[in-house]
């Protein structure tokens, strides 16, 4: 069925059209309206969940994290500064190994206050352990929402869809919600491996000593740092488990095929756009554009962030002439992470592309597509020049 | 950078319901055939009575481009009094089409190059039986009328659909009323 609605209501119908069990959210702009819908949902009994109301977004998470470890299906949503406020709770899931997902109105971060669209909070996440996808339009949101619940519990790590603030969830554009039955055969009921369980009482995530030691039975248990290992190696692993679950999603809805990296027209360009979320299909208006003037240049999307693609993005950048990352969040006084991840994985390519990093539309700073157009034209034109600093595009003035 | 694409920006006020009113649009310009429709509200700053606007952006094909509308084709207003506080012809495209809800006659419009249409769509939602104040089914009517974009049956229906448990006969009516009571300046 096509549905014309905002970008968190597809959110919302996708974590429905998911059975979720467990819901615990705290209001925050540009999220808010999603959590809204959900509860409608939780009213009207469209959807058979728990919906917990919390004073705040380190509860919202510690609400999922015990009800994921009781073996429910759980999952919250935030934006920027809530994202924040549940950092501790976001390290614990990931280390617990509970399979929660989150949608990410991605905002901006105060100070200063702003409510408008970057990807500085999913990004500051980065290294927590938790698994990211982005989404580019209300499609892949809906669609996104239900792998990231197959993904989360084959794998044990929670995850991330993130989607930009306001551009993808205030606005509204058709997308397909598939039948509920069909969403049934594809993502079965949660059923963990370890539970509370009072008939089988055990304690979770104690204190854990640096060196191992025989367990209560007497086998060897692993101390803190193997516990961390098998995170990383199981993230790492992670990325097989999400492209055998795009295939069946694909075999199963038609959708899908790009679980890592969405290429548009960059079959044997000499430069290639890189960049997340929304701004990766806007950029498409400005590739049919160049190509059409004779700009061999293609843009890619990255929908997969942690764990870092990295084999993906050899494939599709090595022998490329140069690559332009496009960004909305950096890590400051560096550069863009994503920009730094990708130069850090063609390092060792033969034929190492020039690369270059661009920052834009920080606290929902309007992108027109000529500026995009112009930087990317620019960059084309003279890759050679522009260093390893990022440029910032559409600054109007200094700020004293 | 231009696709072939149709945009109409909607001018209102907060809690009108101008943003109801492009999605009725949206669906049913969707159903009609057009596969990319994308409808942005003003972001962040909503507020009961403040002037808001919404841009919908119609076209054949999925539309990628998400940000604002700066050279509407159309330009859909829901108050008349808006017009004394925000200039609601902004980048209008020239010859382009600006519908007003209005007690006022067509005569009292004159914009340079803009072809104007006027309905009195808070009187005439009354006479379908409407409360005092709803416009956004009727305006569907005069859109329609004006733009010859997509047809009014196909509108009623999606007005019937939008507002499914708010009196939506009511509204339908409304809309095909105001379809019929829609005057038509000349092109300019």
């Amino acid at each position: 069925m096509h549905l014309i609605e905002s970008g968190n209501v597809a959110a919302a119908t996708g974590v429905k059209l998911s059975r979720a069990q467990v819901i615990a959210a705290y209001p925050i702009t540009p999220q808010t309206p999603l959590t809204e819908k959900l509860s409608e949902f939780v009213a009207e009994g469209s959807l058979t969940a728990e919906y917990i109301p919390v004073e705040s977004e380190h509860s919202a998470m510690a609400v999922c994290i015990a009800a994921s470890s009781a073996g429910a299906r759980a999952f919250t949503a935030t934006s920027a500064n809530g994202l924040l406020y549940m950092n501790e709770q976001l390290h614990w899931a990931a280390g617990a190994r509970l399979p929660i997902v989150m949608c990410v109105a991605n905002r901006g971060i105060g100070a200063p206050w702003t409510v408008w669209n970057d990807h500085q909070d999913s990004i500051s996440q980065r290294d927590g352990g938790w698994i990211q996808l982005y989404a580019n339009d209300h499609q892949q949101i809906i669609d996104t929402v239900i792998k990231a619940f197959r993904l989360s519990e084959i794998v044990s790590i929670p995850v991330m869809v993130c989607y930009d603030g306001y551009l993808l969830s205030h606005t509204y554009m058709p997308f397909e919600a598939p039948d509920q039955d069909r969403v049934d055969a594809f993502l079965p009921l949660f059923s963990p491996k370890n539970k509370l369980d009072p008939d089988q009482p055990s304690n979770f995530n104690t204190v854990t000593l640096p060196d191992v030691r025989p367990d209560v039975r007497g086998n060897l248990a692993p101390g803190y740092m193997e516990i961390r290992h098998t995170l990383h190696q199981d993230m790492r692993n992670s990325m097989e488990v999400l492209k055998d679950i795009d295939q069946a999603f694909l075999d199963a809805f038609g959708r899908g095929g790009t679980p890592f990296v969405e290429p548009y027209r960059c079959d044997d360009v000499e430069h290639v756009v890189v960049c997340m979320g929304s701004l990766s299909y806007h950029m498409r208006d400005v590739i049919d554009q160049l190509r059409s003037e004779g700009v061999n240049v293609g843009v890619m999307g990255v929908q997969l962030y942690r764990p870092f693609p990295d084999q993906a993005m050899v494939s599709a950048l090595s022998g490329k002439r140069s690559v332009m990352v496009f960004e909305k969040a950096l890590s400051y006084g560096n550069q863009g992470a994503l920009y730094a991840d990708i130069k850090s994985a063609l390092y060792n390519v033969d034929r190492r592309p020039l690369i270059s990093n661009h920052i834009l539309g920080l606290g929902g700073r309007e992108i027109k597509t000529q500026h995009l157009y112009d930087a990317v034209k620019q960059a084309c034109g003279n890759p050679e020049t522009l260093g390893d600093t990022p440029h910032w595009i559409g600054l109007k003035c200094q700020a004293s | 950078m231009e696709r072939e694409r149709i945009e109409i920006r909607w001018h209102g006020r907060g809690g009108q319901g101008a943003i109801t009113a492009a999605k009725i649009v949206a669906n049913a310009a969707f159903e009609s055939g057009y596969k990319g429709v994308v409808m942005a509200p003003t972001f962040g700053t909503e507020r009961r009575g403040a002037p808001v606007f919404t841009s919908l952006k119609i076209s054949k094909n999925k539309i990628y481009d998400l940000s604002p509308i700066e050279t509407p084709d159309m330009v859909v207003v829901l108050d008349h009094t808006l017009l004394e506080e925000v200039n609601v012809t902004t980048g209008l495209k020239k010859g382009g089409l600006l519908i007003i809800n209005t007690p006022k006659p067509l005569e009292a419009y004159d914009f340079e190059g803009i072809q104007v249409a006027v309905a009195d769509v808070t009187a005439h939602a009354l006479e379908s039986n409407l409360p005092p104040g709803v416009v956004n089914s009727g305006i569907i009517g005069a859109f329609s009328k004006a733009s010859g974009l997509v047809d009014i049956e196909r509108l009623a229906k999606a007005v019937e659909d939008e507002f499914h448990d708010k009196k939506p006969r009511r509204n339908a009516d409304a809309a095909r009323r105001v379809y019929e009571r829609t005057v038509m300046g000349g092109k300019k």
